[in-house]
C-alpha cells in the first residue's frame, strides 16, 4: 500500500505537534538553559558552561546510582521477558476462561505505583505481612527495611509482579495473530513443541517483543514510586534509583544547575540505549 | 491446533496465585480493625469491618482524591484521543515533509523520564496559571500518552485498506463525515486499546501528578500519605484506600477485554 504525497497532512499533525511542543520542547529548553548557568535569583545568573556536567559526571553518588539503575533494569528485563512469554503460552485461547485469565493477568498493571509499593510493604513485613512472616517462620531472616539484599530482591520481585503482565499481554495478542494454518502445517510435519515455539511462535512474536522490551526498559529506567514507598531508597542508598536521586537533588536540595545537567545526561542515556537496541534489531533483520 | 494440557493449567494457576496473593492480603487487611492488624497475623479478618471504607467514603478530603485522579485521567484520555486520531491518520495515509523525523521525535518523548521534566513543568504551569488544576496534570501526562497513542492508532489505521477512503470520497463524503461516520467505527478496537493505555499510564503516574498539584486537584496518591502519622501507619485504612484504587482499572479492563487480544497488532517496528 503506497502512501500519497500530500503536505496538507501537516494540518492533521499540527495539534499533536503543538501539544507536544508545549509540553516537551519548552520544558526541555528550560532544562538546557539551567544546565549551563549558575542561578542566584531571578535577575542574577552566570554562564558556567559545562561545569555542572563535569561536577555531575564526577559525582560518586550519581555514578553508583546509574550503575544500580542498569543492574536493576537488566535484571527485571531478564526475568520479565521470558516469564511473560511463558505466561502468554499458558493462557487459554478460547471461551470464558480466556477473558477471565486476560483480566486477572492485567490486574497488576492497573494499580498505581505507590499502591504497588504499599501492597508489598504490607505483604513483606515480618509482623503483619504474609510473606515476611512466612519467611521468618521458615527460619530465613528476612527484613527488607534493614538488609540491602532483601530490599533488592523485594524491589525486583515487586517489579516482576507489576510489569510481567504487560509482556504477557503483548505476547498473548502476538500469538493470537498466528493463523491456524501454521500449526496445522507443523502438525503434518510432526514438529516437536519446541520446534513449533522456536520456528513458528517466536519469530511471530518479534515485533511485540521489541515493543515490550523497549517499554519495559524505558519504564524500569524511570522507576520511582514503587521503591520510594517500599524502602524509601534504603537501607542506606541500596535501592535509590536514578529518578529518586534526581528528585532529591531538584526538589530536596534545590540544586537547579546540577539537577538540570543530570536530567539531560539521564535522558540521553535512555535515548542511547533504546537507539542501540533498536539499531541492533534492525541490523539483524537485514542480515536475514 | 494447540491442545490445552494439564501442565499449562498448573503453570498458569501458579502464576495467578503469585499475582493474587499480595492483592488478597491487601483486601484482607482492609477489612480489619486497627487493633487486629497489630495484634498478630490472621488469614481472615476475625472481626469483619467496613470502618476503613466508611472513613474514606464519608471524608471529602479522602474521596475527593479519587475524584481528582479520575478527572485528570479522563481529561487526558479525551485530549489524547482528540489530537492523536487525526495525526495517526496522517501518518498512516500520507507522505509529507519530515514525517519520519516527526514520528521518531514523538516517540523519544515517551522515553523521557518524568523526573527530568519535574522542575520545568512546575515552573511552566505556574507561569501560565495552571498550577494545581486538573488540566495541568492532564496536559503533562500527554507527554507520554500522545506518542504511544499515535503509535498504536497508526498501526490500526494502516490495517484498513485505502480503497475504503477512496470509495467514500467518490461517493461524495466530506473528510469529516467520512472520518467520523465510517473510519472511526472501523478502528473501534484500536480506539479501545489506546484509551486503555492512556488510562493505564495516566492512572499509575504519580510523580508529575503530585508535583503539579497542591490542594484543589490533589491526586489520591498524595492523600494516601496521610495514613502515616506520628503513631505509625494506619495499615487498615491504607489497605482500604489501596483496594479502591484498583477498582476503576478493573472496570476499564472489563470494558476493553474483547479488544485487547486483537488489539496490540501494532503496525510499525
Amino acid at each position: 500500500m503506497s502512501k500519497v504525497e500530500n503536505n496538507k497532512a501537516w494540518w492533521l499533525v499540527l495539534p499533536v505537534f503543538l501539544l507536544v511542543a508545549f509540553s516537551a520542547i519548552i520544558p526541555l529548553m528550560t532544562v538546557v538553559n539551567y544546565s549551563v548557568q549558575d542561578i542566584f535569583d531571578a535577575d542574577h545568573a552566570v554562564f558556567v558552561g559545562v561545569e555542572w556536567y563535569r561536577e555531575v559526571l564526577l559525582n560518586e553518588r550519581l555514578q553508583e546510582s546509574l550503575l544500580r539503575q542498569f543492574i536493576f533494569s537488566f535484571t527485571v528485563l531478564a526475568i520479565e521477558i521470558p516469564l511473560g512469554i511463558a505466561v502468554a503460552l499458558m493462557m487459554p485461547t478460547k471461551g470464558t476462561m480466556a477473558s477471565v485469565s486476560l483480566i486477572v493477568v492485567a490486574i497488576p498493571l492497573l494499580i498505581p505505583g505507590n499502591v504497588v509499593g504499599t501492597i508489598w510493604k504490607i505483604f513483606g513485613r515480618a509482623d503483619v505481612g504474609l510473606l515476611g512472616w512466612g519467611l521468618n517462620q521458615l527460619g530465613i531472616d528476612y527484613n527488607y527495611a534493614a538488609n540491602p539484599l532483601d530490599a533488592w530482591v523485594t524491589v525486583v520481585i515487586m517489579d516482576v509482579w507489576h510489569w510481567t503482565p504487560l509482556v504477557a499481554l503483548l505476547c498473548y495478542s502476538g500469538l493470537r495473530a498466528i493463523p491456524d494454518a501454521f500449526y496445522q502445517a507443523a502438525a503434518i510435519d510432526r514438529a516437536s513443541k519446541w520446534a513449533v515455539f522456536r520456528y513458528i511462535q517466536l519469530p511471530r512474536l518479534k515485533s511485540v517483543l521489541v515493543i515490550g522490551t523497549l517499554l519495559r526498559f524505558m519504564d524500569s529506567f524511570m522507576i520511582y514510586s514503587e521503591p520510594f514507598v517500599l524502602t524509601g531508597g534504603g537501607p542506606g542508598n541500596s535501592t535509590t534509583f536514578l529518578s529518586q536521586t534526581l528528585t532529591n537533588m531538584a526538589i530536596g536540595q534545590f540544586d537547579v544547575g546540577p539537577a538540570a545537567a543530570f536530567s539531560l545526561i539521564y535522558f540521553l542515556v535512555v535515548l542511547l540505549v533504546s537507539w542501540l537496541f533498536f539499531t541492533t534489531i534492525s541490523e539483524m533483520d537485514k542480515d536475514k | 491446533m494447540m491442545n490445552y494440557s494439564k501442565s499449562k493449567v498448573a503453570g498458569l494457576s501458579l502464576y495467578v496465585l503469585f499475582l493474587l496473593v499480595p492483592i488478597y492480603w491487601l483486601l484482607n487487611m482492609s477489612f480489619k480493625h486497627k487493633g487486629e492488624v497489630l495484634s498478630g497475623l490472621t488469614l481472615w479478618p476475625s472481626n469483619f469491618t467496613f470502618d476503613n471504607y466508611i472513613t474514606i467514603f464519608t471524608d471529602p478530603s479522602w474521596y475527593m482524591g479519587y475524584v481528582n485522579s479520575l478527572i485528570y485521567v479522563a481529561l487526558n484520555m479525551a485530549i489524547t484521543l482528540t489530537v492523536a486520531l487525526p495525526a495517526a491518520y496522517a501518518f498512516s495515509r500520507y507522505k509529507f515533509v519530515g514525517d519520519k523525523h516527526l514520528f521518531f521525535w514523538l516517540l523519544t518523548n515517551r522515553m523521557a523520564p518524568p523526573a527530568v521534566f519535574l522542575l520545568p513543568f512546575f515552573q511552566l504551569y505556574s507561569s501560565v496559571g495552571l498550577f494545581d488544576t486538573h488540566l495541568a496534570v492532564a496536559l503533562s501526562h500527554c507527554l507520554f500518552s500522545v506518542p504511544l497513542a499515535v503509535w498504536i492508532l497508526e498501526g490500526f489505521m494502516s490495517g484498513v485498506p485505502r480503497e475504503i477512503d477512496e470509495t467514500a470520497f467518490i461517493d461524495g463524503y466530506s473528510f469529516q463525515r467520512f472520518f467520523i461516520r465510517i473510519f472511526l467505527p472501523m478502528i473501534r478496537s484500536g480506539i479501545g486499546v489506546t484509551a486503555f493505555f492512556s488510562f493505564l499510564f495516566s492512572w499509575v503516574e504519580l510523580l508529575l501528578a503530585r508535583t503539579l498539584t497542591a490542594t484543589e486537584a490533589k491526586p489520591i496518591a498524595s492523600v494516601m500519605t496521610r495514613t502515616i502519622s506520628a503513631e505509625g501507619i494506619d495499615w487498615g485504612l491504607l489497605a482500604a484506600a489501596g483496594v479502591l484504587t484498583i477498582l476503576p482499572g478493573l472496570l476499564v479492563i472489563w470494558l476493553v477485554r474483547n479488544h485487547v487480544a486483537k488489539g496490540f497488532a501494532l503496525g510499525r517496528v
